[in-house]
């Protein structure tokens, strides 16, 4: 009895934030799934919509534009994810023996994560403007001002390679946060671990190859987890540079449209449902074997 | 590991050349990072030059040119159509942010230190709430919106009211794991000799550990104002017109083909404004919030 007085009053002045969580995540997502198994395909109309299981689920993949959408997310997953790690990691490598205005750099690599994908995207479209040749702006402009016109393209217009251009913004804006991950991993090695192998004759690369790098994994793990749920879920940016474009689509966006142009809330259930799935088949392992470790107490 | 190398490599190499490698290499490191800020500004160096620009000189030749004559034409057309967004994002993140500071700091204190059974696997229950894309929330989240607004007679879904409700509980997670993680490094001991000394568990919150709290809150406040300033999802499918935020305004605006690039990219500055400011003033808080939340992106 005593013990139950001692943890109760906690339970309690918890209890608010997890009947919330409780409703507005778990509740919510369920009810998602649940529709996304019917066949109400129309807003209006004022039918409950029939259980039809997963045939929605199936059904999509005959749709062509829904085969684009996850094309142009895997392009952009690949060099968005791709692009950060490399890029934050080169700049954390950098920085990491320290350097002169250390501050000052950070400062720059990070800014563009305190602004919005939609503020970003804007000038983005104008960099990335399709125009060639005499009306080039943006980036094809500047390649013509460094006698580079050969680079010029349509970038997110490309119809095979838009979306590797689309991912240039997200690689811009989210690789400092990358740098400070990794700088935050590599400033972590203890100096007498580098030391140690320095005696024992390890080479400079010798030592990150053998005592910094492994030491770098679970950071790099984080980085990976953070980048790609944040790919798989691409909405803002896409709206801000090209808008509703079925060259650009990705889930996201076509959710957003189903939801809105075809009022049809099923179909828009069954993207989002996709959604959830892609993020949580990797964080959902990830957040149990984080927990399991315990680190973060 | 170590073993293999030691026999190749020579012990101890000559000081003197260490030491100039080592400085030559600073400077190779100086020069590649300083590349990378130039790169990083660009977007910036477009931004600034382009908004001061009259509508004379938006011609392709000089897109990337300094303007000729500076005019703050198009920053006050851009202000006139972006203020009522601006006003509605104030509404909206200040409240919001000071309700999730309040919540995060009941759940971060409960669950580091006035435990009960099961406290872990809640954690991990809300952390999930934190990765989960919200597309996968949206349309039950809609629906739920509507109907309780109708029951209630409260207008919750197309208001900021609504919308701060959303960014509230789906924030939870975040503002948890910060002050969780914050509330660990007080010694239990303390929270112990309060205990003793009779105190209660809101007691111990009010006179021990919210005396302590600052930074956590600064951390919590600054992260939240800055993800609901700068979120277009929420606010795309739960505010209409009149309770649009600056986002979903500065789209509007710059995904009119009728609106000049002058103004589209002052309209994108003054969006960016307060986020901006509070990252060159309190960068070092906006830090602590990204790597507290190493898991949240």
């Amino acid at each position: 009895m005593t013990r139950v007085r001692r943890w109760l009053p906690g339970l309690l002045l918890v209890s608010p934030s997890i009947i919330l969580i409780a409703v507005f995540v778990y509740g919510l997502l369920g009810w998602n799934f649940k529709l996304a198994m019917t066949d109400k395909h129309d807003e209006i109309a004022e039918i409950p919509g029939n259980f039809v299981g997963l045939e929605n689920f199936t059904g999509i993949w005959s749709e062509e534009r829904w085969g684009l959408s996850v094309r142009h997310a895997i392009v952009f997953t690949v060099v968005f994810v791709g692009g950060a790690l490399v890029l934050g990691w080169l700049l954390a490598f950098l920085m990491e023996k320290g350097i002169r205005a250390e501050s000052g750099f950070r400062a720059v690599y990070l800014f563009p994560m305190a602004v919005s994908f939609i503020a970003t995207g804007v000038v983005w479209r104008w960099l990335m403007n399709s125009a060639t040749g005499e009306h080039a702006v943006g980036l094809n402009r500047l390649f013509h001002y460094l006698g580079l016109d050969f680079l010029q393209w349509q970038w997110f217009r490309d119809p095979d390679w838009g979306m590797a251009a689309m991912a240039l913004p997200a690689v811009w804006q989210m690789s400092g946060y990358i740098m400070a991950l990794f700088l935050a991993g590599f400033r972590g090695v203890p100096e007498e671990l580098r030391e140690a192998a320095r005696v024992d004759g390890c080479s400079e690369w010798g030592v990150y190859r053998h005592v910094v790098l492994p030491m770098l994994r679970p950071v790099t793990l984080s980085a990976l987890i953070i980048l790609g749920h944040i790919s798989l879920k691409v909405f803002d940016l896409v709206v801000a540079v090209s808008g509703k474009q079925i060259i650009t689509d990705v889930p996201a966006t076509f959710m957003w449209t189903a939801v809105y142009d075809s009022h049809d809330p099923a179909k828009g259930a069954t993207i989002a449902s996709y959604i959830v799935l892609s993020v949580a088949v990797f964080v959902v392992p990830y957040l149990i074997w984080d927990a399991r470790k315990g680190k973060r107490s | 590991m170590t073993a293999h190398v030691a026999e190749k490599a020579p012990r101890t190499a000559p000081a003197a050349p260490v030491r100039d490698k080592g400085r030559a290499g600073m400077w190779v490191r100086l020069v590649l990072l300083l590349l990378f800020v130039l790169v990083f500004l660009i977007p910036v160096y477009v931004l600034l030059v382009t908004s001061f620009k009259p509508l004379t000189e938006a011609d392709p030749t000089q897109a990337w040119n300094l303007p000729k004559v500076w005019t703050t034409e198009a920053w006050s057309v851009a202000w006139e159509k972006l203020e009522p967004g601006i006003v509605n994002s104030f509404l909206l993140a200040v409240p919001g942010s000071l309700i999730s500071a309040a919540l995060g700091a009941l759940n971060g204190y409960v669950l580091s230190k006035w435990r009960f059974p099961g406290a872990d696997v809640l954690f991990t229950l809300f952390l999930f709430g934190m990765f989960i894309p919200y597309q996968g929330v949206m349309i039950p989240l809609v629906q739920l919106m509507v109907n309780v607004g109708d029951t209630l007679g409260v207008q919750l879904y197309g208001g900021i009211p609504g919308l701060v409700l959303a960014h509230v509980v789906y924030g939870i997670p975040i503002c948890t794991l910060i002050f969780r993680n914050y509330y660990v490094t007080i010694p239990d001991e303390l929270i112990e000799a309060s205990r003793v000394d009779g105190a209660g568990m809101l007691r111990t919150l009010w006179s021990i550990v919210l005396p302590v709290s600052g930074p956590a809150f600064a951390v919590v406040i600054i992260w939240q104002f800055t993800s609901m300033w700068n979120d277009f999802l929420f606010a795309v499918f739960l505010t209409g017109p009149s309770s649009w935020p600056t986002t979903v305004m500065l789209n509007n605006i710059a995904g009119a083909v009728t609106t000049p690039y002058s103004q589209q990219m002052a309209a994108a500055i003054l969006a960016s404004i307060p986020t901006m400011v509070i990252y060159v003033l309190l960068g070092r808080f906006f830090m602590r919030g990204l790597m507290a939340g190493a898991l949240k992106g």
